[in-house]
């Protein structure tokens, strides 16, 4: 328990001392890739769901956030309530069709779902079609700190990203999250034991599609539009890339994997063009066939390892 | 000029052409997904990379080499179905004993890796295919003209399922196959090899999806990203199909092409969603889907 206080109390130092070490969007753009992937690994990692649309929660959230601020003229943190309230009902519409199949029906109808909703995007006039919501102002906290400055942007991001790993952390060794691993584990007992799993797999649903709007949202207001890209299915991969690839089940999986990931794609943007999409494939591929458990799960499992070859 | 609900009867048998045309992809892909899906327990993300895959290698052959059309018809699907028993020798054995779901993120990799390689090396504007001469032109039915290379795709395609479900349900290798999707240990145990059997099903349903690949090529441009676009249709089809059976798979992507069809003389903004809207409708009335069975 010690060691693990220590480790988060390490990265919280490490998040503030950040955007002195580093490019401060850069950075923001890790943590709401980050709360995206802890949002869906909610989801993939402890309830064993796959959704395969979850980017359709980012970007509606992105959409109505920018909206929200741009046109109805909201205070930021109210535009970016108003997103993940929209990703929430979004994700309890979405779910509780979803949750009528199980395993890989699961996967192909939110795959379906969300791009249904993708092309209702392309069409609607509010999200600009192929151009975006361009041009969405940051504003100022609370009629105070100016957001347009990056570094006070930033601790707001910083704060928000806190708040929601807080509370997936709760949720994770609460009771509920106790009751979600037993339905991952196999949900025929947890049924027999009295559970009401669709209940519970719902309101699961619904918890990650609101994170993961949250995400988007926040996402909109650093870089200040809002994309068909956020909203497409080739997003929903990444985030499962990003989960895979740190660790599914794993508290700080998700912000390994989305860091490397975000990171990556960073550096060889310029460098290789398309070729991003062969190497992300080519990472996929590899972590299915040589390192399922991810890189913090595999770190845990040689910690463990150590342990017992000492005891 | 003869009306039907206030729409010229031409238009409407047009579309109801092209509708039939894009349901016969539905049926070929969602069959070939079925079968990869009863023997490996596999759901292949990558059956709309390797269809695109197939209608690349014939506008390759075509264009570099002079290979016509109905040699690539033949080609093409063989060259994937070796590619399919590759990928399924080096990479899908190793996951038979995990999750379902690992297949779905390995095999989405592979998708991701071949529409990458494809984008780099032409961009995503689509090439043209010309349609070879022998189908090229229409036939005049007197009260509308009738492409041939639409009659074609549907009569071929039609065929190819029909095949599929004649080898499957009629004959004693499917026999064997319906029995190792079954049981694969005890169909091992009298003595039929179903390792073997399960890498020819991979390669022969992804050979299905080249096919279609290059009976789509002259119907459309031949482009990277034809792939992806469709395939998330057909994960719909076969979500409101099941994958139970042989015969439902053909009737869905049928029927749902037609229905996509109709849908853009009456409703165009519509007609990307409909598939998508039925599947929703089906989930609530019919979780199971139309020829589903829950296990």
């Amino acid at each position: 328990m010690k060691s693990a206080t220590f480790g988060y109390l390490l990265l919280a130092a490490l998040g503030l001392v950040a955007p002195f070490l580093f490019y401060p969007v850069l950075v923001m753009k890790v943590l709401c890739f980050a709360l995206f992937a802890c949002a869906f690994n909610l989801l993939l990692g402890y309830t064993g769901l796959l959704s395969f649309g979850h980017a359709i929660f980012f970007g509606t959230a992105a959409y109505v956030a920018g909206h929200a601020i741009k046109v109805w003229e909201l205070p930021p943190l109210l535009g970016l309530l108003a997103g993940t309230a929209a990703a929430g009902l979004l994700g309890w519409a979405i779910g509780s069709l979803a949750i009528r199949r199980q395993g890989i029906y699961f996967a192909m109808i939110t795959l379906a779902l969300a791009q249904m909703v993708f092309f209702l995007f392309l069409q609607a006039s509010f999200t600009g079609g192929e151009d975006g919501l361009q041009g969405v102002p940051r504003g100022t906290l609370f009629g105070v700190v100016d957001l347009a400055d990056d570094r006070n942007l930033y601790y707001f991001v910083l704060a928000i990203f806190g708040t929601a790993f807080w509370l997936i952390h709760r949720t994770i060794h609460s009771p509920f999250g106790q009751i979600l691993k037993a339905i991952r584990e196999n949900e025929a007992r947890a049924i027999s034991l009295g559970y009401d799993v669709a209940k519970y797999k719902l309101l699961v649903f619904v918890l990650s599609a609101a994170l993961a709007g949250l995400a988007g949202a926040t996402k909109m207001l650093v870089f200040k539009f809002a994309t068909l890209t956020d909203a497409h299915w080739h997003m929903s991969g990444e985030v499962v890339l990003m989960t895979l690839l740190g660790g599914m089940g794993t508290v700080l999986g998700p912000v390994v994997g989305s860091s490397l990931i975000v990171i990556l794609q960073n550096e060889l943007a310029d460098k290789v063009g398309s070729l991003v999409t062969v190497i992300m494939g080519a990472i996929f591929v590899i972590c299915v066939l040589a390192f399922r458990r991810g890189i913090v799960g595999e770190m845990a499992a040689f910690h463990k390892r150590l342990l017992g070859l000492k005891a | 000029m003869t009306e039907i609900f206030g729409i010229p009867i031409q238009a409407l048998m047009g579309q109801l052409m092209l509708g039939l045309v894009s349901g016969s992809f539905y049926a070929m892909l969602s069959l070939g997904l079925a079968v990869i899906f009863g023997m490996l327990n596999i759901i292949n993300f990558a059956h709309g990379a390797l269809y695109m895959m197939g209608a690349f290698l014939a506008w390759m052959g075509l264009e570099y080499w002079g290979v016509s059309y109905w040699w690539a018809l033949l080609l093409a699907p063989l060259t994937v179905g070796v590619v399919g028993v590759v990928i399924e020798r080096t990479m899908l054995q190793w996951l038979y004993k995990l999750d379902h779901l690992y297949g779905l993120l390995l095999t989405f990799g592979l998708a991701l890796i071949l529409e990458g390689l494809f984008r780099d090396l032409y961009g995503v504007a689509g090439q043209p295919y010309t349609i070879p001469d022998e189908l090229s032109g229409a036939i005049n039915l007197g009260f509308m003209f009738l492409p041939k290379y639409r009659v074609w795709v549907i009569v071929a395609s039609l065929t190819v399922c029909i095949a599929t479900w004649y080898l499957i349900e009629k004959t004693r290798l499917g026999a064997y196959l319906r029995a190792a999707t079954e049981n694969p240990k005890l169909t091992q145990a009298f003595g039929i090899n179903v390792p073997l059997m399960v890498m020819l099903t991979y390669g022969f349903g992804v050979a299905l999806a080249a096919f279609a690949g290059v009976l789509a090529a002259p119907a459309m441009q031949v482009s990277p990203l034809m792939g992806s676009n469709l395939i998330i249709v057909v994960f719909a089809v076969v979500v409101i199909g099941g994958m139970g059976s042989i015969l439902g798979s053909i009737v869905t992507g049928l029927g749902l092409g037609v229905i996509e069809g109709l849908t853009k003389v009456f409703y165009p903004e519509a007609s990307s969603t409909v598939v998508f809207v039925i599947m929703a409708l089906v989930l609530l009335v019919r979780p199971a889907g139309l020829f589903g069975r829950e296990k």
